[in-house]
């Protein structure tokens, strides 16, 4: 006969291997749908990705072949424009509010950021068409690039202020005691023992703007040929897939698969480079 | 008889004395007067005037909380870093008051070097990076006077046999005690006229708490050394005036020996013979 104690026992391990399973099962959960997603892409776009794909305009409706080849430098172009605009606000931004400003004035600069980042995308495709397209009457690659760098100023801002303030206050006092000055502090010293961590915000923050969709639809706005100028509309690779997903083709369709794999592995790319650069010894990263 | 609450409310008027009463007045590197400290409401700090002299070590002891590293900072305007200090009083740096509104802290602090309790080597540079560094960012290009300046500090700092075959390498990846020796190495660099010390040797081993001692003690051939310590031996043994401060009051000052054999105040004779601290 088994004895309380002993029942108890088993009943402790059950419920121990319980919680386990349980742990062991929501991870798959979470890794599942990367997995299903990435699967499904590769079945259905692998056959389209091809040279073709690269470096041709898309076909006219009803001929079979062409490419993204505008789509993706146009993606590109957009994310070097919202780079220009958004990397040296959200950087120097979240630099000044770790190191200056009054405590309570850097609270209310943090909680509107926050507000910010909270804002949906598409929100700010028509704050920049009202500003931009309206006026100039055209939509453009200025429009699309604002729109995102717009989006990126927060995303940096939070993720750089919240690596410089890991910088050990040791430092500071190092560089200052010998009679080296504020702001040479800071970019010297400050900034260049948490620049892993800042380069790190900036590539998350390029990679999450880089599948941003909704708002170049009145900024950017598409277009299936070359962009020559900076006040025109410029095809985006998000922009593409939506069209061609929507479309009633099964050729279109087909590179719209092509396209969001291509985009998909572009920015898992990034991820493993930021992964790679957060690698290794001491600066403190995000 | 007074009690020591009143004892140490009584303001202590203290000019350090030359060792014999027979030599000339050594000079003085700061003049200190009426200095007083708050951070907000909180006084650290409470009329203290002391003088510290040229080419000597001065030892600053006290129980914790007594306002010595405040004191300290206050020589070269460290203590301005915190957002809520506040300052009354002058200090005066051979003559120049450091506190008048066209002194740049800046300034202060390439006259005033200062090493700190913990060592802290910068992360993202080389030995030699480190050393040189307050010169480059000060603006200095010249190769050449950089070298120079390198190799002289680190010999200064008795460091540069033990790295001069790995000057590229991180400065973090010293002991200890190296790099405590390397931030002395960079605080000499700027070739200050001060060193201040902030318990230099309350992080080390005992091997290496001697080794900064003896390059204590050969520094302050050329540089006046203010250094604050927990420990009452090292103070004995390192300096040559000890200033002892006691609930943000300097409460007695003169020469070491004085003052460890026969000190006026019952609160130092007390603290420095263990009786409470």
């Amino acid at each position: 006969m088994r004895s309380k104690r002993t029942d108890n026992h088993s009943w402790r391990k059950i419920k121990s291997a319980l919680a386990s399973t349980t742990a062991f099962v929501s991870a798959i959960l979470v890794i599942l749908p990367l997995g299903l997603v990435f699967f499904h892409l590769l079945v259905n776009g692998i056959n389209s990705v091809n040279w073709d794909f690269f470096t041709k305009l898309p076909a006219p409706v009803g001929e079979v072949g062409g490419g993204m080849a505008n789509a993706i430098v146009g993606s590109l172009e957009l994310l070097a424009l919202a780079g220009v605009i958004g990397i040296p606000v959200g950087v120097l931004g979240g630099v000044y509010l770790a190191e200056y400003g009054s405590a309570r004035i850097n609270s209310v600069l943090r909680f509107l950021a926050d507000v910010l980042n909270g804002i949906p995308s598409i929100t700010w495709g028509v704050v920049v068409y009202g500003l931009i397209v309206l006026r100039f009457k055209s939509f453009s690659v200025l429009a699309g690039g604002l729109a995102l760098g717009l989006i990126m100023i927060p995303l940096i801002l939070r993720t750089t202020e919240e690596v410089v303030l890991l910088v050990p206050n040791g430092y500071r006092e190092a560089a200052l005691a010998l009679g080296v000055s504020r702001w040479q502090t800071i970019v010297h010293i400050v900034m260049k023992t948490a620049s892993k961590g800042i380069i790190t915000g900036i590539l998350l923050a390029l990679a999450r703007i880089g599948g941003e969709t909704a708002p170049l639809l009145f900024t950017a706005f598409g277009n299936r040929f070359w962009n020559h100028s900076l006040t025109q509309p410029i095809a985006a690779l998000p922009l593409q897939i939506y069209t061609y997903a929507i479309s009633p083709y099964d050729d279109w369709h087909r590179q719209a698969w092509a396209g969001a794999l291509v985009l998909v592995t572009g920015i898992f790319c990034v991820n493993v480079l930021v992964r790679f650069l957060t690698r290794g010894r001491g600066a403190p990263v995000a | 008889m007074a009690t020591p609450e009143q004892r140490v409310r009584e303001p202590v008027e203290s000019v350090a004395q030359p060792l014999a009463s027979s030599e000339p007045a050594p000079k003085l590197t700061f003049e200190a007067k009426n200095v007083s400290i708050w951070y907000g409401q909180k006084r650290a700090i409470e009329d203290v005037s002391l003088n510290i002299i040229s080419k000597a070590v001065t030892a600053i002891i006290g129980p914790s909380g007594c306002g010595k590293s405040t004191f300290l900072r206050a020589l070269n305007r460290m203590h301005e870093l915190t957002p809520s200090a506040r300052m009354e009083g002058t200090v005066l740096l051979h003559g120049e008051n450091l506190y008048s509104k066209t002194v740049d802290p800046a300034i202060v602090r390439r006259r005033v070097g200062m090493v700190f309790q913990k060592s802290n080597p910068f992360p993202t540079m080389t030995i030699g990076e480190n050393v040189i560094c307050g010169l480059r960012l000060n603006g200095v290009r010249n190769q050449k006077f950089l070298n120079e300046r390198l190799e002289k500090s680190l010999r200064m700092a008795a460091l540069w046999d033990e790295v001069k075959d790995d000057l590229h390498k991180p400065g973090t990846s010293l002991s200890g005690g190296q790099q405590q020796r390397l931030c002395i190495a960079r605080a000499l660099a700027v070739e200050p006229e001060v060193i201040l010390m902030d318990e230099p040797c309350s992080a080390l081993d005992p091997i290496a708490t001697a080794k900064i001692e003896e390059l204590i003690n050969e520094l302050k051939a050329r540089y006046t050394i203010v250094t604050v310590t927990h420990n009452m031996q090292q103070a004995g043994r390192i300096s040559d005036y000890t200033a002892f401060f006691y609930l943000g009051r300097l409460i007695e000052f003169g020469p070491t020996t004085a003052i460890f054999t026969n000190p006026t105040e019952r609160q130092t004779e007390d603290y420095i013979t263990g009786r409470f601290g």
